[in-house]
């Protein structure tokens, strides 16, 4: 195979501007979609564990319909058919005036599709507590909110913290299918060096360094919030 | 203070409480006791609402725990409950455990809540133990953390349900003199164990259950002494020569 290697195009300009542009998206679309995943999830998984039966059914519901439906049609959906089914209005505004059409697409497809999986998680937390927790806590005079509040959901959350690592971690390797709807991230970046350049090599070389870096700081620092969070003695755990 | 009037409670179509008529006087011990699955945790779990029952009333101060316009938390905090599993709280410490419905429900300061904790450790003698998180503690000091944690919502009476079977043998007693020594300072009990010994010492009354009736409601005397049913004279024959 003959391939003239030339590391050194990834540092001149523009395609180091490209690829420093990328992962300023990369980080933007996929930071901005976790905090609605983990809101919305957290919500969603509440809400799935709670008496009341109509408000069960409705998350049950949204978990659903957003894990059912592959990614990338969620992707194309979002960009392409959601403008066309809103009011005429808020159609016309997403089309002509929504600042980052193509980014804000990609962010509600990453948030509310990932919640999805984040509300099966914090379900899965919050029913592994025994049932005795839930009734002492009401036993004390505590209100049923009031038990979520100061037990269910800060005991759930110190179970959840590795699954939910996974899923911080896929958010990013999931903002890669952005691409497809045009937002200028770390792979589209470099396949467009490759594109101008030819070399393919170093620019996907690049962006997989990219992906590996970020995700790997993501993996130190949840590692540190584990740590943190971890309740001494509780559970099964390393080092016992 | 604690009224049980004509209580029929279902699971499904299984009845596990039938007619249970009965009443706890202000400052009196009343152990309930039985063969296992004879409704005894159910019946006092009915008492302070945790567990919903269809027919009959039970009042506690003349607070009707069944009515719907009942406010349960409220109630709820006037009356200590202890577990089996001893149910603390494993992301707090023993001090946060007792401090949280203080804060919570009583609306007292971080001060007296503190105040009021240190307090009631040194009375079940865990005076050192406050920066332990449960996990770091025996079942036997989890449980007195427990009864401190109760004691802490200054409750009008206690309800101890099973609060030694999840214990080791040589625990048991540590727990049982906390309890004993809170029946002695006039506290209102009604106990769910095992331990004959204790409702020997202890007790003023004995109910006896099987099969979700109170076959037995009498003082201890009688009910050690001479148990009039066949029931309780059976039970008592298997128990205490065991």
């Amino acid at each position: 195979m003959k391939y003239n290697w030339n590391w050194g195009i990834l540092f001149e300009e523009p395609y180091f501007g490209w690829l420093v542009s990328g992962i300023e998206w990369t980080l933007i679309v996929s930071a901005i979609a976790w905090i609605i995943a983990f809101s919305l999830g957290s919500l969603v998984g509440v809400a799935r564990t709670v008496n009341s039966m109509p408000v069960r059914a409705v998350a049950t519901a949204y978990v659903e319909l957003f894990r059912n439906i592959p990614l990338l049609v969620q992707m194309f959906i979002w960009f392409y058919v959601v403008p066309e089914l809103v009011p005429d209005g808020l159609g016309r505004w997403m089309k002509r005036d929504m600042p980052f059409p193509e980014a804000t697409s990609a962010i509600l497809c990453l948030g509310t599709y990932t919640a999805s999986r984040v509300a099966e998680q914090v379900r899965a937390g919050i029913e592994s507590i025994p049932r005795g927790q839930t009734a002492a806590g009401l036993a004390m005079g505590l209100t049923l909110a009031q038990v979520y509040r100061y037990l269910l959901v800060p005991v759930g959350y110190r179970i959840i913290v590795p699954p939910l690592t996974s899923e911080f971690l896929t958010i990013f390797k999931n903002s890669s299918l952005a691409l497809t709807i045009g937002v200028g991230e770390v792979l589209m970046q470099a396949r467009q060096i490759e594109n101008y350049t030819f070399q393919g090599f170093e620019a996907f070389t690049a962006a997989t360094l990219i992906y590996v870096v970020v995700t790997l700081i993501v993996v130190f620092a949840m590692d540190r919030i584990e740590k943190r969070a971890r309740i001494p003695g509780y559970g099964v755990q390393r080092g016992q | 203070m604690i009224e049980i009037q004509h209580v029929n409670k279902w699971f499904g179509p299984f009845q596990v409480l039938k007619d249970c008529t009965s009443r706890v006087e202000k400052g009196e011990v009343v152990v309930i006791c039985g063969p296992s699955g004879s409704g005894k945790s159910t019946l006092i779990k009915c008492v302070n609402g945790l567990e919903p029952f269809q027919e009959g009333i039970i009042t506690v101060n003349g607070i009707s725990v069944g009515d719907k316009a009942t406010n349960l938390p409220k109630l709820r905090s006037h009356i200590g409950m202890v577990f089996q599993n001893f149910e603390l709280f494993p992301h707090k410490t023993a001090a946060e455990n007792i401090a949280l419905a203080q804060l919570k429900v009583l609306g007292r300061s971080e001060d007296e809540a503190r105040a009021r904790g240190k307090l009631l450790l040194d009375r079940v003698g865990l005076g050192e133990m406050g920066h332990k998180y449960p996990s770091e503690l025996s079942g036997g000091q989890q449980q007195r953390v427990a009864i401190a944690r109760a004691l802490a919502m200054d409750p009008i009476a206690m309800l101890f349900d099973e609060p030694t079977s999840a214990l080791d043998p040589e625990m048991i007693n540590e727990v049982l003199d906390v309890m004993q020594e809170l029946a002695r300072d006039g506290m209102t009990m009604m106990v769910v164990t095992h331990e004959m010994g204790f409702a020997r010492r202890v007790a003023d009354r004995v109910i006896f259950m099987d099969e979700g009736e109170i076959v037995e409601d009498a003082t201890k005397d009688e009910f050690f002494g001479t148990p009039r049913s066949e029931r309780a004279q059976q039970f008592l024959s298997k128990i205490l020569h065991h």
